[in-house]
C-alpha cells in the first residue's frame, strides 16, 4: 500500500481497540519469567557450548601474537576463535570497526578472541589464560576537546554538515540582545539490562542466530556480509529483547563470534557479551561540544540563531547530529548550523535514544532559558513568542501538526508554573533550595516502509507475522490492537509473532519510527485480508464491515471463522510512503517540567516532581505510550545528573565500564512521574494517524532539570552531568 | 586475576573433587529416582563437581555442579529456569534477584553449592501466566515493566521488601530504628534501589508495589 495523500476516515478511527489502555499482551509472560530472551532458548537448542569474549587491552595498535597454548589445554576448551583462524571476514555496512579485531586493533575492548568450552565456567577460566602481546600505536586521539579543531564537515542523518538561511553573522552582530555560550555533553552508554547475547546454530551452510537485535533485516544483511555468505542462508530470531535504546540496532560481536564459534566446534554456541565489556566494545552516544548563539530584539523575537557541534568518532563513524532540532524548533530569519567530526580512537559512537536531538536539546534548551533570562522574559513566554508553524528554513513546508504552545500552556497550569520564583536561589523548603525548570521536547517523526503477513484461520484467530521487534516499546500489544481493530475481533483473538527474519520485513525498532510504521504495515496487510475475506464470502469488499467477529454487508453477516472454514486466508502487504514527509515537516512536540531540591549544605540534587505534556499524533495505547515517555524522562534524569562515561585520555577507554561505575537512575532517584498526551491525530503521517513517542520523551528532560537546578541555586552548569561538585564552589552562602 | 601457577595449584584440587563427586553420585542413585537430577557436568573430566540439593519453587532438586557455578547459572543453565536474569553477573543490577531462605539475594553473587538444603523461590515459583502472583498481576496492570528483563528481579525484590517491612527490618532511610518501618515512598524507593530498570518503569513499579501492599497511592 502506497501512502501518498493524507489519510481520510478508515477502520482504525473506530477506536474500539486502538487508543485503549490495554495491558501488554506479553505481560503475563514477562512478569512470570516465561518470555524467552536470546540466551535462554533451551526450547530450541540443546547441548550448546559456551563462548567467552576476550577484549583488547589496548585502544589502538596491533596484536603481536597470542599464546593460547595454556587456554587450549584447559579443561573443556573446544576452540579459540581469533582473527588468525576465523577465515576471511568482511565488515557489516553499519559497523565502523571490525567486530573481531586483530592483528589491527581499532578500539579498547574490541573483541579479539572467543574461547569456546563445554561450560561457561570453563570458557571463562580459559579466557584468563590467553597471553596477548600488544604493540601500541603512536598518535592515538582520545580527547575530544584537544582534537575538535581538526574536525571536518560531516553530513548528519537527513541533512548536510552546514546549513544556512539569511545572514546569520550580520543579524547576530546587529541584534540588540545577544547570547553566546558553549556546552558539553559526555559519552553515554545505553546500558540496557539484557547484554548483547546470541545462540548460533549451523545446519550445513545455513546459520540460525537467536539474538537480541532491534533491526532484524539489517542484522541478517550484516551477518551475511561479514561472513561472506548469501543473505538467504541467515536467519535471525529476536522474539524478546531486553532493551536496546539503539545499542542493538546493529550486528555486534556476540552474534558474529557465536556464529564463528559454532562453525569451529560443529555445535551450537551461546555467547553473552560480558557486562564489563559492553561499554567499550559496543557503540555509545558520543560526547559533543556545542556552541549556541542567539540574537533577539528587545521584545524577545529571535532574529539570529546558530548552533555548532564538534564531535569525534572512529573512521567511518558519524557525528551525533546535535544541531538538527535547531533547524526546526524556533523561528528566526537568520540561521546557521555546522557540524564538525574529528577522528577519535574510542569505541564507535552511534545512535542512542533520540540520536542528535537528545544531545542537542540538552544544550539548546539551556541556552533558550539563559536567553529568556537575559531578555527578562518568562522562559515559556519566550518559547511561545518564537513558535513557528512552518519549517523556518523552508517556509513552503508547514508542520503537519505542531502543538508546542499548547503543551507549554497545559503543562504550566498543571505543574503550577505561576508559583515559580523567577529569581534564582530564593525558594526554600527546609534544608532544600527549590527550583522549577522547563524545556521543550522535540523529535522528528520518521517514515520507514514496513510489511506484515496476516492470517485468518478456521477458529477465527488472526495471526500477525512481521519481523518487527518489541524492545519494551509495546509492539506486540499495539500490533495486536491494530489487527483486532481492522478485523473486528477482540484482542484475545489475535496472535502476534515478531522478530523472525522469515517474516515480512518491517521498519524495525529505532528512531521512534517503530510504532507508527509497523502498525501501518499491519494495517495494509489487514486491508488486503479484509478484501480476501469479503471476496471469499461473496461480499463487495468496499461495503464489507468487520465487527464482533463477523464480516457484514447490508443485512448479511458471516462469522469470520466460517470464511476460513475450508482453509486459512493469508494476506501480505506493507506500507510505503510518497512525499508527504517532504511536503510537510513531521515532528513530535512536548514540554517538560521539573522541580528539584538542592541541599543547601551538600548541593545534593534531588528530583521532586516531573511532568511531561506531549503531542505526538494518535496515541495507539495510552498505557504503553505513557510508559515510553516516563521511561525516557527517567533516562533524561540520568543524562542530567549522573551519566558520563569517563575517558582515560592516556590509555583511551571508558573507565567506568560497568553498572556500578556508570550510574543510571535507580528507584530512589525518580519520584512519581506525571504525563499528559494532548488530543491529536495526524492524518499526514500514516493511516494510523500516529507518530513516534519513544524518543520524544527524553528530548529536553536534561535541560529542564538543568534549568530547575539553576532556578534553585543561581548556579548555571553548562557541562553535563550536573554533579554537586560543579555547584558547591559557586553555591551562595548557606543560610 | 588467575596466573598460570594458581591454575596448576587448583588443578590438583579439581581432580580430587571429581573423583569424590562421582562416588557420591553413585551412592545417591536411589534418591535420584525420586528427585530430578541434572547430571550436566558430572562426566566432564578435569572439573571439580559437587552435588548440591536444594528446594526450588517447592520441588527438591539435586544437581552435580562445577563448584564455580553461581546459583544464577545453576538456575538458568542447569535447571532451565531462565526467568531469573543475568544482567551484569557482578551484583550491580539486581536482575538475578531470587528469594533464598526467605531473603532476597543476588543469585549471581553466590555459588550454587553454598545453598545446600536451602529453599529458593524464583519468579517461576511465584506464579504462572495463567495464575499470577498478586505482585505479578499488579506489574501487568500498572505497566511496571517495558523490556521485561529486570522484571523478574524487581518482582522478587518487591515481594521480599514487603516481608522485610512486615518483619520490622530497617533500611538506610528509616528515621526511627525503634519504630516499625512503614511503606512510605522513601522506604519503598530506597529498598528497591538495588534493582535497576533502564527502561525507567520506576514510577509504575512503585504504584504496583503500593497497590499490593494495600496502601492507597
Amino acid at each position: 500500500m502506497k501512502f501518498e495523500t493524507p489519510a481520510t476516515s478508515n477502520p482504525i478511527d473506530q477506536l474500539k481497540v486502538i487508543g485503549k489502555p490495554a495491558d501488554r499482551v506479553d505481560g503475563p509472560l514477562k512478569t512470570t519469567g516465561r518470555a524467552p530472551y536470546a540466551y535462554e532458548r533451551h526450547d530450541v537448542v540443546s547441548n550448546p557450548a559456551y563462548g567467552y569474549i576476550v577484549g583488547s587491552a589496548i585502544a589502538k595498535g596491533r596484536i603481536g601474537g597470542i599464546d593460547s597454548a595454556a587456554a587450549k589445554a584447559a579443561p573443556g576448551v573446544r576452540a579459540i576463535v581469533t582473527a588468525d583462524n576465523a577465515g576471511k571476514l568482511g565488515k557489516g555496512e553499519r559497523n565502523a570497526a571490525k567486530l573481531l579485531g586483530g592483528p589491527e586493533i581499532e578500539h579498547y575492548h574490541q573483541a579479539i578472541a572467543l574461547v569456546v568450552a563445554d561450560t561457561f565456567e570453563q570458557a571463562r577460566a580459559a579466557a584468563e589464560l590467553l597471553r596477548v602481546d600488544y604493540v601500541k600505536a603512536d598518535g592515538a586521539a582520545f580527547d575530544l576537546a584537544a582534537v575538535k579543531d581538526t574536525g571536518q564537515p560531516k553530513p548528519l542523518f537527513g541533512g548536510p554538515a552546514d546549513t544556512a538561511r539569511g545572514d546569520f553573522s550580520g543579524a547576530f552582530a546587529a541584534a540588540p540582545v545577544r547570547f553566546d555560550a558553549t556546552y558539553t555533553t559526555p559519552d553515554q552508554a545505553h546500558a540496557m539490562m539484557e547484554p548483547h547475547a546470541s545462540i548460533a546454530v549451523w545446519n550445513g551452510d545455513k546459520l540460525t542466530l537467536w539474538t537480541s537485535n532491534q533491526m532484524i533485516d539489517w542484522g541478517v544483511g550484516d551477518v551475511a556480509k561479514t561472513l561472506g555468505i548469501p543473505k538467504e542462508n541467515v536467519r535471525l530470531v529476536s522474539s524478546f529483547i531486553g532493551g536496546g535504546f539503539g545499542g542493538k540496532l546493529f550486528l555486534r560481536s556476540d552474534a558474529l563470534l557465536a556464529a564463528l564459534g559454532a562453525r569451529a566446534v560443529g555445535r551450537p554456541v551461546k555467547v553473552a557479551l560480558q557486562r564489563p565489556l559492553m561499554f567499550n566494545n559496543t557503540t555509545h552516544r558520543p560526547a559533543t561540544i556545542q556552541r549556541i548563539r542567539i540574537g533577539a530584539d528587545r521584545d524577545g523575537r529571535i532574529t539570529a540563531i546558530g548552533h555548532e557541534e564538534w564531535c569525534g568518532n572512529l573512521p567511518g563513524g558519524r557525528p551525533e547530529g546535535a544541531v538538527s532540532q535547531t533547524r526546526l524548533l524556533y523561528a528566526g530569519a537568520n540561521r546557521m548550523t555546522a557540524t564538525r567530526l574529528a577522528a577519535l580512537d574510542l569505541a564507535e559512537g552511534n545512535a542512542m535514544r533520540a540520536p542528535g536531538e537528545a544531545s542537542g536539546m540538552m544544550a539548546l534548551e539551556i541556552a533558550i532559558d539563559e536567553m529568556a533570562e537575559k531578555l527578562g522574559i518568562d522562559p515559556i513566554e519566550f518559547r511561545i513568542r518564537n513558535d513557528t508553524q512552518i519549517d523556518p528554513e523552508r517556509p513552503d513546508r508547514p508542520f503537519s501538526q505542531r502543538q508546542l504552545t499548547e503543551c507549554f500552556r497545559t503543562g504550566a497550569e498543571r505543574f503550577g508554573w505561576s508559583k515559580r520564583d523567577p529569581q534564582p536561589g530564593r525558594a526554600r523548603d527546609g534544608r532544600w533550595k527549590i527550583g522549577i525548570g522547563t524545556a521543550a521536547a522535540f523529535r522528528n517523526n520518521l517514515l520507514v516502509k514496513s510489511a506484515a503477513r496476516v492470517r485468518l484461520d478456521g477458529n477465527g484467530m488472526v495471526t500477525v507475522e512481521t519481523d518487527m521487534t518489541d524492545i519494551g516499546t509495546g509492539s506486540y500489544t499495539i500490533i495486536a490492537q491494530t489487527a483486532a481493530e481492522m478485523m473486528g475481533v477482540p484482542l484475545e483473538k489475535v496472535v502476534v509473532r515478531l522478530g523472525d527474519s522469515s517474516f515480512p520485513v518491517s521498519s524495525g525498532s529505532g528512531g521512534q519510527f517503530g510504532g507508527n510504521n509497523s502498525t501501518a504495515g499491519v494495517y495494509a496487510a489487514c486491508v488486503k485480508l479484509r478484501e480476501a475475506i469479503a471476496q471469499k464470502v461473496g461480499f463487495n469488499s468496499a461495503e464489507a464491515e468487520f465487527a464482533d467477529g463477523e464480516v457484514r454487508a447490508g443485512n448479511r453477516r458471516v462469522p469470520l471463522a466460517q470464511a476460513a472454514a475450508d482453509g486459512a486466508l493469508t494476506a501480505e502487504d506493507g506500507i510505503e510512503y510518497g512525499d508527504l514527509d517532504k511536503k510537510y515537516q513531521q515532528s513530535t512536540f512536548g514540554a517538560h517540567f521539573v522541580e528539584v531540591g538542592v541541599d543547601v549544605a551538600t548541593a545534593e540534587i534531588r528530583v521532586r516532581r516531573m511532568l511531561a505534556v506531549c503531542a505526538a499524533g494518535r496515541i495507539l495505547n495510552p498505557k504503553t505510550a505513557r510508559s515510553q515517555i516516563i521511561g525516557a524522562m527517567t533516562m533524561g534524569v540520568g543524562a542530567a545528573l549522573m551519566e558520563e562515561m569517563v575517558v582515560d585520555k592516556r590509555a583511551g577507554f571508558f573507565v567506568n565500564h560497568d553498572l556500578a561505575g556508570y550510574e543510571v537512575p535507580v528507584h530512589a532517584d525518580i519520584p512519581h512521574q506525571d504525563m499528559i498526551f494532548l488530543d491529536e491525530t495526524d492524518p499526514i503521517s500514516s493511516p494510523m494517524k500516529a507518530k513516534g513517542v519513544a524518543e520524544l520523551g527524553i528530548c529536553g528532560v536534561a535541560a529542564a532539570v538543568a534549568n530547575a537546578v539553576y532556578n534553585a541555586t543561581g548556579v548555571r552548569v553548562r557541562d553535563y552531568p550536573i554533579t554537586l561538585d560543579k555547584l558547591l564552589e559557586q553555591m551562595p552562602d548557606v543560610g | 586475576m588467575q596466573g598460570p601457577s594458581d591454575f596448576e595449584l587448583s588443578r590438583r584440587k579439581l581432580l580430587l573433587g571429581t573423583a569424590a563427586s562421582v562416588a557420591f553420585s553413585a551412592a545417591s542413585a536411589e534418591a535420584r529416582a525420586q528427585t530430578p537430577v541434572v547430571p550436566a557436568q558430572a562426566a566432564v573430566p578435569g572439573i571439580a563437581t559437587m552435588k548440591v540439593s536444594f528446594n526450588v519453587n517447592g520441588a527438591p532438586r539435586e544437581i552435580a555442579l562445577d563448584m564455580r557455578t553461581t546459583l544464577l547459572d545453576a538456575l538458568r543453565e542447569h535447571l532451565h529456569l531462565t526467568g531469573t536474569k543475568k544482567g551484569c553477573d557482578h551484583g550491580q543490577c539486581g536482575a538475578c534477584t531470587v528469594i533464598a531462605g526467605g531473603r532476597r539475594i543476588n543469585s549471581c553473587m553466590t555459588l550454587a553449592v553454598m545453598h545446600e538444603g536451602d529453599s529458593i523461590t524464583t519468579i517461576e515459583g511465584l506464579g504462572t501466566p495463567e495464575n499470577m502472583h498478586p505482585m505479578q498481576a499488579a506489574f501487568v496492570k500498572h505497566d511496571g515493566f517495558q523490556c521485561g528483563y529486570c522484571t523478574p528481579g524487581q518482582i522478587c525484590s518487591a515481594v521480599a521488601v514487603l516481608d522485610e517491612i512486615k518483619a520490622g527490618i530497617p533500611s538506610h532511610v528509616t528515621a526511627d530504628l525503634d519504630a516499625a518501618p512503614q511503606l512510605t515512598n522513601a522506604e519503598l524507593r530506597e529498598r528497591m534501589s538495588g534493582n535497576i530498570c533502564r527502561c525507567g518503569a520506576y514510577s509504575n513499579i512503585a504504584e504496583a508495589i503500593t497497590e499490593v501492599a494495600g496502601r492507597p497511592t
